[in-house]
């Protein structure tokens, strides 16, 4: 799938006019879909390279919380952890989830290093390929994320809090999605994590 | 080129730099409990959003559209207790199907 998801972004990127080498180069480093896709649409919508760059660093703020839940369970030296954490993504954060707020090292970097071949495969396919494969939202591809996201979300709605935290987060997201920039909604959505500060 | 090459290079070390930040600066100490509390909350609040705003929006508008059959889908096989990868090709053979039918 996430092969899929890197061809459908390398296609797209392509026909954003960015070139082969960029948008590989982008997958390799920058390794997170949606800022990679806000980017590559901005450009693609001649927004200029401010706004593509404000656009998806707004939309990857959310790593920087996600970082810190990550942070107890990654040891080592410096230059471990930074490299480990780099495998850090949305998708590779969510399946480590071992409930109460910890993240399984292990699978966070087994998942993220698989994620990440198939992340930069799949781009450097689809940059190669655009003239071949057209549309990927033919495939259903769009809704393939949200729903492995929903699955994941279930597992974590273990009391009210996180339901209520859940409910909140899509709510906020949704009311700003037509006042906002791209990513805007979800970087608000995550300070419905603050329920957490509420003693009953 | 030049100015997708700077778009490459500034995304990549913001993302470098948010995704470093937690483990780096503190990486293997324990959380203070007022934090955990509100870090356990972190990953239903942003898994709701994501799965709201990649549903539902269309650049900035809101929308119900053939994505509306996928996550149909995606709910029947979680009412079943499908396996997550049942659940992410059903939402998105049902989303292909739609988007065919219509």
């Amino acid at each position: 799938m996430a092969f899929a998801f890197g061809l459908s972004f390398g296609v797209l990127a392509k026909a954003s006019g960015m070139g082969t080498l960029a948008p590989v180069l982008m997958s390799m480093t920058t390794f997170a879909g949606s800022a990679q896709f806000a980017a590559a649409s901005v450009i693609g919508t001649g927004g200029g390279a401010l706004a593509a760059i404000g656009a998806a660093s707004l939309l990857n703020t959310r790593y920087a919380p996600i970082s810190l839940t990550v942070a107890p369970s990654m040891g080592g030296s410096p230059l471990s952890r930074l490299l480990q954490s780099q495998l850090i993504v949305d998708e590779s954060w969510a399946v480590a989830q071992t409930g109460g707020g910890r993240v399984d090292r292990r699978i966070l970097v087994g998942a993220g290093a698989l994620l990440w071949v198939f992340w930069v495969g799949g781009t450097t396919v689809g940059v190669l390929g655009a003239g071949f494969i057209g549309d990927p939202a033919r495939y259903g591809l769009d809704a393939a994320f949200p729903a492995l996201f929903l699955a994941l979300l279930v597992s974590q709605l273990d009391s009210r809090r996180a339901v209520l935290a859940a409910v909140l987060g899509a709510a906020i997201a949704l009311a700003l999605v037509p006042f906002s920039a791209a990513g805007v909604p979800i970087i608000v959505a995550s300070l419905a994590c603050l329920v957490g500060l509420w003693r009953r | 080129m030049s100015e997708v090459w700077l778009v490459v290079l500034a995304v990549g070390a913001v993302t470098v730099a948010l995704k470093a930040a937690g483990p780096v600066l503190l990486g293997g100490r324990e959380l203070p409990p007022p934090v955990l509390r509100v870090v356990v909350l972190l990953a239903p609040a942003l898994l709701a959003a994501l799965v709201a705003v990649g549903l539902f929006a269309l650049e900035r508008e809101l929308v119900l559209d053939e994505r509306v059959a996928g996550l149909a889908a995606a709910v029947l096989a979680l009412v079943l207790r499908a396996p997550i990868l049942v659940v992410v090709i059903a939402a998105a053979v049902a989303t292909a199907l739609a988007r065919a039918v219509f």
